[in-house]
């Protein structure tokens, strides 16, 4: 039984469909999930997919954090099941609280569109585990609000429960801490603002973001006892 | 009765606003000397009913704390037109 990943789309997703395309590559079974429906069909895996969702209106993430979907994707984490938020997706998980801080614009203003190398700070979560501590992988980033915030307190508290789970190896947009993604307590909930799925295929430059993407369908297998 | 509410959302004090700083920059290229401490912000009008204004006011701070603004990066001030 391969495992199942439930893509959320909001209106102005436009990552879903190479979500859908990777993990299909890799062997699991995606489906497209509406952002009105109010259950989850039968996933072990939630994707908030990258793009822009309600236009960024207000600001991003804020409005698609209250779409129906949401309920069913925290009883879902809640449950123990994983949740990635990737770019857009990570900004939704932010302003939802299931993750903690905030994505602000980019400390240069631009909005950043290259190949970045990321260091994998925690290779023991559910989301890295196919990977290894200091590893560099090296994955895309598009955004323009991916200079991510909290306050100090809160950053302390993330480092020693190890909570920091991707840092850029060049600050590209000045992000607190370099970090480039972070999970939950729990360690189910991701959020990371470069592309996992963009970085597949060797024929479009890197093959890393599969490490991650395999990692959480390694973990669901591990845990059905496959 | 319907009361017209003004919410005023900044960047909290502290964190860095590159957009005011890139206002803050230009303005001296167009002949402004003596400008300092630029912060840009977004205003919300919307009209909210309500027994009276306390109960407006308390309406749309509800609001404020849960949707029009991010409390881990932003502070707002609410005022009631008369």
């Amino acid at each position: 039984m391969s495992t199942r990943i439930g893509i959320v789309v909001f209106p102005g997703s436009n990552c879903e469909q190479d979500c859908e395309k990777v993990f299909t590559d890799m062997g699991a079974e995606p489906v497209m999930v509406w952002h009105a429906d109010e259950a989850l069909p039968d996933v072990d895996i939630v994707v908030l997919p990258g793009g822009f969702a309600h236009g960024d209106y207000l600001r991003t993430g804020a409005l698609a954090r209250f779409s129906p979907i949401m309920s069913a994707v925290q009883k879902h984490s809640d449950a123990g099941g994983l949740t990635i938020g990737i770019c857009n997706g990570f900004q939704v998980l932010c302003e939802a609280g299931m993750l903690p801080g905030a994505l602000r614009k980019n400390a240069g203003l631009k909005f950043l569109c290259k190949w970045v190398d990321l260091r994998v700070e925690n290779a023991r979560t559910p989301f890295t585990s196919r990977a290894s501590e200091g590893q560099t992988l090296r994955i895309p980033i598009n955004h323009f609000e991916g200079n991510w915030y909290c306050e100090d307190t809160v950053l302390k508290r993330l480092q020693d429960n190890d909570q920091i789970v991707l840092s850029y190896v060049d600050n590209p947009n000045g992000s607190l801490g370099a970090v480039a993604g972070i999970a939950n307590e729990d360690g189910t909930v991701f959020g990371l603002m470069p592309h996992p799925e963009r970085a597949c295929e060797s024929l479009l430059g890197s093959e890393d973001g599969a490490l991650i993407l395999g990692s959480m369908l390694d973990h669901v297998s591990a845990k059905a006892g496959v | 009765m319907s009361f017209v509410a003004n919410v005023n959302v900044m960047l909290k004090e502290g964190i860095a606003d590159p957009q005011g700083q890139t206002i803050e920059r230009a303005l001296p290229a167009l002949g402004f000397s003596g400008v300092g401490d630029v912060r840009v912000g977004k205003r919300i009008r919307l009209a909210v009913d309500a027994a009276d204004e306390q109960e407006a006011r308390e309406r749309v701070q509800q609001m404020c704390e849960r949707l029009l603004s991010n409390p881990v990066i932003e502070s707002y001030e609410v005022t009631l037109e008369s």
